[in-house]
């Protein structure tokens, strides 16, 4: 009677404790090392898998942290939080890059602000679209408005209005690229952030022809104004396009306000500051007068400086380098 | 001869007649679930061909030289996961020891099918098969390794299907699983069609 119970218990109870000894053999005889940082590493990433590093996702980068060197920097989504938590675990000092958003350079793609040639009826992708005769749209280099960018990115950062407009959601957007990869048009572009000044439009084509193509109305025409104002020459042309070097660009905003066809947008028009000296702190060393990008500083040696109104675009480089502290932006 | 003809039956049976997701309905999880792609399909299929081909050996000597001789064999589902479980688990270690890439290839999908019902009942329809066969130890492997099969060959058909239908013009509520459904009871129906082979 007493076997019914106790073989079954024994047999299962057998196998289990053989198989668990067996396990345990195994895990030591076959334990591969791995390092404990690239698990650490991981638990710190966002683990959004995202690629932005350039590396198979998350795991990839933290095994590429700690066997390659890669750099520490290199999550874009995680930003300067990140950053310092992987530089603590690998016991390095790490300064966070540049945060950067996406920006499309297009004021085009939405059901108001854009010129048709063809109404497009085939695969809803803005990829498969650009293909059927160049695409939908009149103008050859804007936003077709099929939202690959929308579909592409992981965060939801990208908003689409009631006109079918895409928004960037700055706050959002983790700049991992998914939306630069996606699009076929090669509009978007990641910017650092505090680069207010942004040209709204990727048109190549010249002189009047963008105006009659583009449906919002106010295209890049290649004239190169810009580039000619550009007190800091962070604008070139890019065969008829203005290009702004965001190495070089000051933030000034002169450039949006040349542009005959308003192509370039400036956050900050009209909310500039202008900059005033103390004129008891001024000790005359004429290194702001070096500085300002806009000759818009006179003095001599040992001298209070002057600051021209009219020439001054706020930008604030001066604030920033007199050693006295003796010029406010207000 | 003989056994060469036997063992063709044995495959056409497994694979086919008897298939395990679309003639018994086993394993219809990673059959939904890992079937959007068609290279993690295979490597799902891979491995299932490899525990499914161990399972039913370990459950067959299992069986043999432990169940039957004790009179235990209602034991035989709570034995068999206990087994296939440890199995999967010492395969895994051993494969990440030596051969690294395997593993990255096949690593992921093991654990997913350690308590997959399809190989566990690949090792019970081991012993209770009735297809006129001879019942050992080499038929049990092949039934398991040719069972895995079949389970490959539907997961990666059904994988081409579903990229193919990303690119079809659906309603929004086909979209996804709904179609995948459809799809999977238009797969069973075909393949219903073989229980008719006569050999």
């Amino acid at each position: 009677m007493i076997e019914t119970i106790l073989i079954p218990i024994g047999v299962v109870g057998g196998l289990g404790l053989l198989y668990g000894l067996g396990l345990a053999v195994a895990s030591k005889k076959f334990h591969v090392e791995i390092d404990p940082r690239v698990e650490q590493i991981i638990g710190v990433l966002p683990g959004a898998n995202c690629g932005a590093c350039g590396k198979p996702g998350c795991a990839g980068y933290a095994e590429a942290i700690v066997t390659e060197g890669a750099p520490l920097n290199a999550c874009a989504p995680g930003g300067a939080d990140t950053v310092a938590l992987i530089a603590g675990i690998m016991g390095q000092t790490a300064t966070a890059g540049q945060r950067k958003v996406a920006y499309i350079h297009c004021a085009s793609g939405g059901t108001k602000t854009t010129k048709l040639k063809y109404e497009y009826q085939g695969i809803s992708t803005c990829k498969a679209a650009v293909n059927v005769s160049q695409g939908p749209n009149l103008c050859t280099f804007g936003c077709v408005g099929l939202n690959d960018c929308f579909d592409a990115c992981p965060f939801d950062a990208i908003i689409i209005d009631e006109n079918n407009q895409r928004i960037i959601d700055e706050a959002k957007c983790t700049a991992c690229g998914a939306c630069v990869k996606a699009c076929p048009r090669n509009l978007i572009e990641l910017i650092p952030e505090d680069k207010v000044v942004r040209i709204d439009c990727s048109s190549h084509d010249f002189g009047a022809l963008p105006k009659q193509v583009c449906g919002a109305g106010h295209p890049c025409i290649g004239c190169g104004i810009c580039a000619k104002n550009c007190p800091v020459d962070a604008i070139t042309m890019d065969g008829q396009l203005a290009v702004i070097d965001y190495e070089k660009c000051i933030n000034c905003g002169i450039c949006a306000t040349k542009c005959p066809t308003k192509a370039i947008e400036d956050a900050l028009k009209g909310m500039r500051k202008k900059a005033y000296i103390t004129d008891e702190k001024c000790i005359g060393c004429t290194i702001c007068a070096k500085k300002c990008p806009v000759g818009a500083i006179t003095g001599n040696l040992k001298e209070v400086h002057h600051i021209d109104q009219d020439k001054c675009v706020g930008c604030g480089i001066c604030e920033e380098k007199c050693p006295k502290k003796a010029i406010e932006m207000r | 001869m003989e056994l060469l003809s036997q063992i063709m039956i044995m495959a056409v049976g497994a694979i086919f007649i008897n298939n395990f997701v679309l003639a018994k309905f086993l394993g219809i999880c990673p059959y939904l679930g890992v079937s959007k792609k068609l290279d993690s399909a295979l490597g799902m299929g891979m491995a299932v061909i490899f525990v499914m081909t161990m399972a039913s050996a370990i459950t067959w000597l299992i069986q043999t030289y432990l169940l039957v001789p004790f009179k235990i064999e209602y034991l035989q589902t709570i034995a068999f996961i206990l087994t296939i479980a440890s199995l999967v688990q010492f395969v895994e270690m051993v494969i990440q020891k030596n051969a690294p890439a395997l593993y990255k290839s096949l690593g992921v999908f093991l654990p997913l099918i350690t308590t997959n019902c399809a190989v566990l009942g690949v090792a019970i329809l081991n012993l209770t098969a009735d297809n006129g066969l001879p019942y050992n130890f080499g038929f049990s492997i092949l039934n398991g390794f040719f069972s895995g099969v079949g389970f490959t060959v539907v997961l990666v058909l059904m994988a081409g299907i579903r990229e193919k239908l990303e690119y079809a013009e659906l309603p929004a509520s086909m979209k996804g699983m709904p179609i995948a459904l459809i799809i999977a009871g238009s797969m069973a129906l075909a393949f219903l069609g073989f229980a008719g082979l006569k050999f």
